[in-house]
């Protein structure tokens, strides 16, 4: 640790002075765009409420409606599944594509140009890019990508593969080339066979990385919203005996997003409950996944 | 002899292997471009073409020349070119509000570190987890009373809701600055304007670029937050308008569609190949810290 130096007052003292001007304008809009809406929130979630004003407080009826939501558990149980294949299938891919490409084969740099381009892209232009090449495939089979719950869930999967690869490659690039250059040389002089090298060496190595990428990816399914309206927008629909419907490719921001502002009027409230236990289950799974890997990290 | 002769042997195996895999690569490549060329083949077909013959080339009866690109522009009563200006207002505003004012306040926070920058900078670190689905209601609310809900105030939103990662990485950026430059420049007589402009801006400049890059990124591509802040009817951005193409009408014309989706790319792909390093290093910094 660094000695602490006595700070110079003359820098800091007039310094504080200027806080409403250095702070102010990001403070009062971050209070607007962030902290009042939160609050707020978190209050709502526990009134029925169809404007604002109107708020009556009813206590924890908004989360029982909505863990008692059919359309809500199944959206769930599909963004979950969708985020757990989308993790390994996003990694895997990307940490391949990220170990051949710092072999030094030529043109490398034109690869990773065209790998990391999609990431541009908006997610809202992406699904409709990828809804009509899919029904182009299927109508040859007097099918679409709205027909069938697997298309929708495989579509998402191939579409958010083409997004994220190339930005998870650049991460698992960047580790790459971190490695220590002395320890790749001493297992080559050891003997250590391609194979060996890369599963005892280089993976260890890149463990940060590898945390901060899975870590990312399964945040970006957990989140994913615009891919997911534009591509199936949770088609195909389920009509349940009640009347209502199930939307079975709906992921979890979506089934909250229709909930706020679907046809019911009145389950504001518990659409606004559902957004808070997403909130904790997305701050969770980063706390627990961060904390899993940190621990991996170590034994090593 | 001989030891010469396998080392040989293991580089022409390491060529061939090296051969190999950049053939395999430029598949891949070839199939990672294709949807983008697919956009561009269709928006020159034929509306009826584009679902039966995807794939195919627009020759013949196909070609639609420049038509679906003259009718989408005032598709759907809403003229493409307004939401083109919207969304590149909104973007550069926002964009430079953040760069702007987080990095003022990050330099405040870092430099001061009072009891009232602590909670800034936790809660800021803490908005970072937060999804936006969380906020959404209350926010839009909160915007329409506060009259938050024009392209040229909806900035103030972006600054609010995207500050967490900027004065994050703003912080962490200041706080491996020697705190001796700034403090020779008060020794000089700067007060802590002048500090911050002549001195501090300028060694900003990498981080500044990184975050300006994500945040562009962000702005240009969101759909959600300007969906539910802005009057729809009058002002639309660009993800907005290419939504409301498939949402609202009956009978979806695709070519057109796939004409304003290449018009919308298309000077993406030109930032892209322009600023291709910074973007690059700028996503490997912002994911690396958040």
């Amino acid at each position: 640790m660094e000695k602490r130096r006595p700070k110079l007052k003359i820098f800091k003292n007039p310094l504080r002075r200027w806080g409403w001007l250095f702070l102010g304008p990001m403070a009062a809009a971050f209070i607007i765009g962030f902290v009042w809406p939160f609050i707020q929130g978190i209050y709502l979630s526990m009134c029925q409420f169809k404007t604002i004003s109107m708020a009556k407080f009813t206590g924890f009826d908004n989360y029982v409606k909505a863990i008692t939501d059919p359309s809500f558990i199944h959206s769930f149980w599909y963004t979950a599944l969708f985020a757990i294949v989308s993790v390994v299938l996003i990694n895997v891919l990307a940490f391949t594509v990220a170990y051949f490409l710092t072999q030094g084969i030529k043109g490398s740099n034109l690869f990773r140009t065209v790998f990391f381009m999609p990431n541009l892209i908006g997610g809202i232009v992406l699904g409709y890019i990828w809804s009509m090449i899919f029904d182009g495939i299927l109508s040859h089979f007097g099918t679409s990508i709205l027909m069938e719950t697997s298309f929708g869930f495989w579509g998402l999967i191939i579409l958010m593969c083409w997004q994220q690869i190339g930005y998870m490659m650049i991460i698992y690039i960047a580790g790459l080339q971190a490695v220590p250059e002395d320890i790749l040389e001493a297992a080559k002089i050891d003997g250590a066979t391609k194979k060996q090298t890369l599963f005892r060496v280089i993976i260890p190595n890149v463990m940060p990385s590898i945390t901060i990428c899975t870590f990312l990816s399964l945040t970006n399914g957990f989140k994913l919203f615009d891919q997911n309206l534009a591509l199936t927008g949770g088609q195909p629909f389920i009509i349940q005996a009640d009347g209502s419907s199930i939307k079975t490719t709906e992921m979890l921001a979506l089934n909250i997003f229709n909930t706020f502002y679907g046809s019911n009027t009145a389950s504001s409230g518990q659409a606004q409950a559902k957004a808070v236990l997403f909130f904790i289950l997305v701050a969770a799974i980063g706390l627990i996944q961060l904390a899993a890997t940190r621990r991996k990290e170590v034994q090593q | 002899m001989s030891k010469r002769k396998t080392a040989e042997a293991t580089l022409a195996s390491e060529k061939r292997r090296k051969t190999i895999l950049s053939i395999v690569l430029t598949c891949i490549c070839i199939i990672y471009v294709l949807p983008v060329l697919s956009v561009v083949i269709n928006s020159f077909k034929q509306n009826t073409f584009v679902k039966t013959d995807t794939f195919a080339l627009p020759t013949g009866d196909m070609w639609a020349g420049f038509a679906n690109f003259i009718k989408g522009m005032t598709f759907g009563n809403y003229p493409f070119m307004q939401s083109v200006l919207y969304s590149v207002l909104i973007t550069i505003v926002s964009t430079a509000l953040i760069l702007l004012f987080t990095s003022m306040a990050a330099w405040y926070i870092a430099r001061v570190n009072s009891f009232i920058c602590k909670v800034f900078y936790y809660l800021c670190v803490f908005s970072m987890v937060v999804p936006f689905q969380m906020v959404m209601y209350p926010l839009s609310k909160t915007a329409d009373s506060l009259h938050l809900n024009t392209p040229w105030t909806i900035p103030v939103i972006y600054l609010g809701f995207g500050a967490g990662l900027a004065i994050f990485m703003f912080v962490g950026f200041v706080k491996s600055i020697p705190i001796e430059i700034e403090e020779a420049a008060s020794i000089d007589g700067c007060g802590a304007l002048r500090t911050y402009f002549k001195v501090v801006f300028p060694m900003l400049r990498p981080t500044m670029i990184s975050v300006g890059i994500l945040e562009i990124m962000w702005v240009w591509n969101d759909y959600l937050l300007p969906y539910l802040v802005l009057d729809i009817n009058e002002y639309r951005t660009i993800p907005i308008h290419i939504q409301y193409l498939k949402g609202s009408y009956g009978t979806v014309d695709l070519g057109a569609t796939m004409a304003l989706i290449l018009l919308s790319i298309i000077p993406v792909i030109i930032f892209y190949l322009i600023c291709q390093k910074y973007i690059i290093k700028g996503v490997a910094a912002g994911a690396v810290k958040g």
